[in-house]
């Protein structure tokens, strides 16, 4: 799958007493953590428990100031050009999509490879088209993104991500601004990615896209990891009180 | 319970809601009150336009060569035609204007080249427009190499000098300000606070106050023997004062964009200079278009100010030629011909802004 920007390595991702701070706020308290090649890994818990901060500082959209991260071998440090190469080997999609406005959906997924890694136009369309394919949405290519339902936004926002032939994908939320009948679409490309061995983590509230795809569950709650287990006996045996009080509340209903 | 509907064919709209008579009657004549403000608009209008066509139009004189050719009814444009080589070229030495008119010429070709969508080479022939054409407009006008005798910068003046002041204004003001601007938001403390001065400095002070101390005060603080031209310190105050104003406007059209894209960009691995160059600047500027026309067309005519440091723009020669004996008593046509310039140039911008943003537009506005 990789273009090897990073070492081979077994250990994707690494987070050693990593903690951060909003001015006062404790937003990220001493998480250690590690995700493995091929892991997929869902992460859930309330809303400001700090879960899309942690995903975010794996490729540095938010600074850590305590602990030690480090991404396919490379730590993150102040040093710019580290922060771009592992960037480079990071995707992420986001939960507003983000998708440039500007450039239509086939220029969106061409223009990192391009201007990042130099490719030719040629090869980052063809490139771009098969991507686009993959997510089923190929014959929309020449429209703006304006044009374009959520779903589909998303589904293209996956496509650009995986144009850069990233070890790890960062899933922030990718379905919460999703209309009702839109989050399956982008659900079944993010269930097949996993299926094909992408490294995932993913910030989400789908349930049962954990309970199908995670090899690891992860509850965080006020900046902490309070849990970590495989999805059968997370959902079925949680140990802590507030992961029980948690999947009451999101499961109940 | 099921209602069983069939589907409903379009029927034509009623007849008075379409058609200008439908039009005059829903906006100008419904009811007593809006009637009557329409028939007193319209005689106000009347009041106002039929003198002034009877003046500008009717009565006015256009043919001949002195005073005395005008009837002194209407307007006299045999002054704005005598003296219509001066407006557009000042003091330009009448042997040489052929040059002049090559960088006329030159000058409207390109802007029309890159206005225009359907004519190729964009990237060259803007390449050329600021690199090699404004060489060639310098050696044309100024002389001095190739048998061409020297013109001296102050016998520059009328329309050739205001578009020569409002261009190199305007070309060298945006990229100013767009560094200005990214250096306003940057984290670094040093270019952040440079960019914060040099900003509030220039928009603090008047432009008269630029150019009186362009002109006067900076020959006092160069070293003896070195003198700028005049006209240089001119376009040089104007372009670091409009750029102070240009980089304020770019830096709102930076802040309507979402956090997000920058995001997003960064996520790909882009550069700082890659996310500004391709993500963030080309949706910033397209926003900012508004914006921008109005700092150029506003700084259009800010270049009649300089006439105050004594250059002839379009507004200081025709102001000349009114003090002229011969001539005496035109005022009138000599500053309705002046606005009459300087309109058709603002409202050309202003046209071409708006359909700039129509074109641009590609329907993403959420």
């Amino acid at each position: 799958m990789s273009e090897a920007a990073l070492k081979p390595q077994d250990l994707m991702v690494e987070m050693r007493g990593v903690n951060k701070w909003y001015g006062d706020f404790h937003v990220l308290r001493d998480i250690d953590f590690e995700v493995k090649r091929g892991e997929r890994i869902v992460i859930c818990g309330p809303s400001g428990s700090g879960k899309s901060t942690m995903i975010r500082c794996i490729n540095h959209l938010e600074e850590h100031q305590q602990g030690e991260i480090v991404v396919g071998g490379v730590p993150l440090t102040q040093d710019v050009k580290r922060i771009e190469q592992v960037r480079r080997s990071v995707g992420m999609v986001f939960q507003h999509f983000n998708l440039f406005p500007h450039l239509s959906v086939l220029e969106n997924c061409c223009i990192a490879p391009m201007w990042v890694q130099k490719k030719p136009r040629r090869e980052a369309e063809a490139q771009a088209m098969k991507y686009l394919e993959r997510v089923r949405i190929a014959e929309q290519a020449k429209k703006y993104p304006g044009q374009l339902s959520g779903g589909q936004q998303q589904r293209v926002a996956i496509a650009r991500s995986l144009c850069m032939h990233p070890d790890v994908m960062l899933f922030d939320e990718p379905t919460s601004a999703l209309d009702p009948e839109m989050i399956k679409e982008v659900l079944d490309v993010m269930i097949e990615l996993a299926n094909e061995g992408m490294t995932m983590l993913c910030v989400t509230h789908e349930m049962g896209f954990a309970k199908t795809v995670a090899d690891r569950v992860i509850f965080m709650d006020q900046g902490q990891i309070i849990e970590e287990n495989a999805p059968e006996p997370f959902f079925n045996n949680p140990q802590s009180e507030r992961t029980q009080l948690f999947l009451s509340q999101i499961l109940g209903h | 319970m099921i209602h069983n509907r069939t589907m409903i064919d379009p029927r034509p709209a009623p007849r008075n809601t379409l058609g200008p008579v439908a039009w005059l009657r829903t906006h100008l004549f419904n009811g007593p009150i809006n009637t009557l403000f329409t028939l007193i608009g319209l005689y106000v209008l009347y009041l106002l336009v039929v003198p002034t066509v009877q003046w500008a139009f009717i009565d006015a004189d256009w043919v001949g060569t002195t005073r005395d050719d005008c009837s002194r009814e209407g307007a006299c444009w045999v002054f704005i035609n005598a003296r219509f080589t001066q407006f557009i070229y000042g003091l330009y030495p009448r042997s040489e204007i052929w040059r002049a008119n090559i960088v006329f010429a030159g000058f409207f070709t390109l802007i029309a080249w890159l206005a225009i969508p359907r004519l190729p080479f964009k990237r060259w022939v803007a390449a050329f427009a600021l690199l090699v054409f404004p060489v060639i407009a310098f050696v044309l006008l100024y002389g001095g190499y190739f048998d061409l005798p020297r013109v001296p910068t102050h016998r520059w003046g009328g329309l050739m000098l205001t578009l020569l002041l409002a261009t190199v204004g305007m070309v060298g003001a945006l990229p100013i300000g767009i560094v200005l601007a990214l250096g306003r938001r940057s984290n670094m403390p040093i270019v952040k606070s440079f960019s914060v001065v040099f900003i509030e400095f220039w928009r603090g002070v008047p432009l008269i106050t630029v150019l009186f101390m362009a002109s006067v005060m900076l020959p006092l603080f160069l070293p003896t023997g070195i003198t700028v031209d005049r006209l240089v310190r001119a376009l040089i105050g104007i372009t670091l004062f409009q750029s102070a104003y240009m980089a304020e406007v770019i830096r709102g059209g930076l802040q309507a964009i979402p956090k997000g894209q920058e995001e997003a960009a960064a996520a790909l691995g882009m550069t700082y200079w890659k996310r500004m160059g391709l993500i963030v600047m080309p949706q910033a500027l397209k926003m900012m278009i508004p914006g921008i026309v109005n700092t150029f067309i506003s700084l259009f005519k800010d270049t009649t100010l300089v006439m105050i440091i004594g250059l002839f723009d379009l507004l200081g020669i025709v102001q000349a030629a009114l003090s002229d004996s011969r001539w005496l008593g035109f005022s009138l046509e000599g500053y309705v011909f002046a606005a009459f310039m300087f309109w058709i140039f603002c409202f050309s911008m202003s046209r071409y802004s708006q359909y700039l943003e129509r074109r641009l537009n590609t329907g993403h506005k959420r």
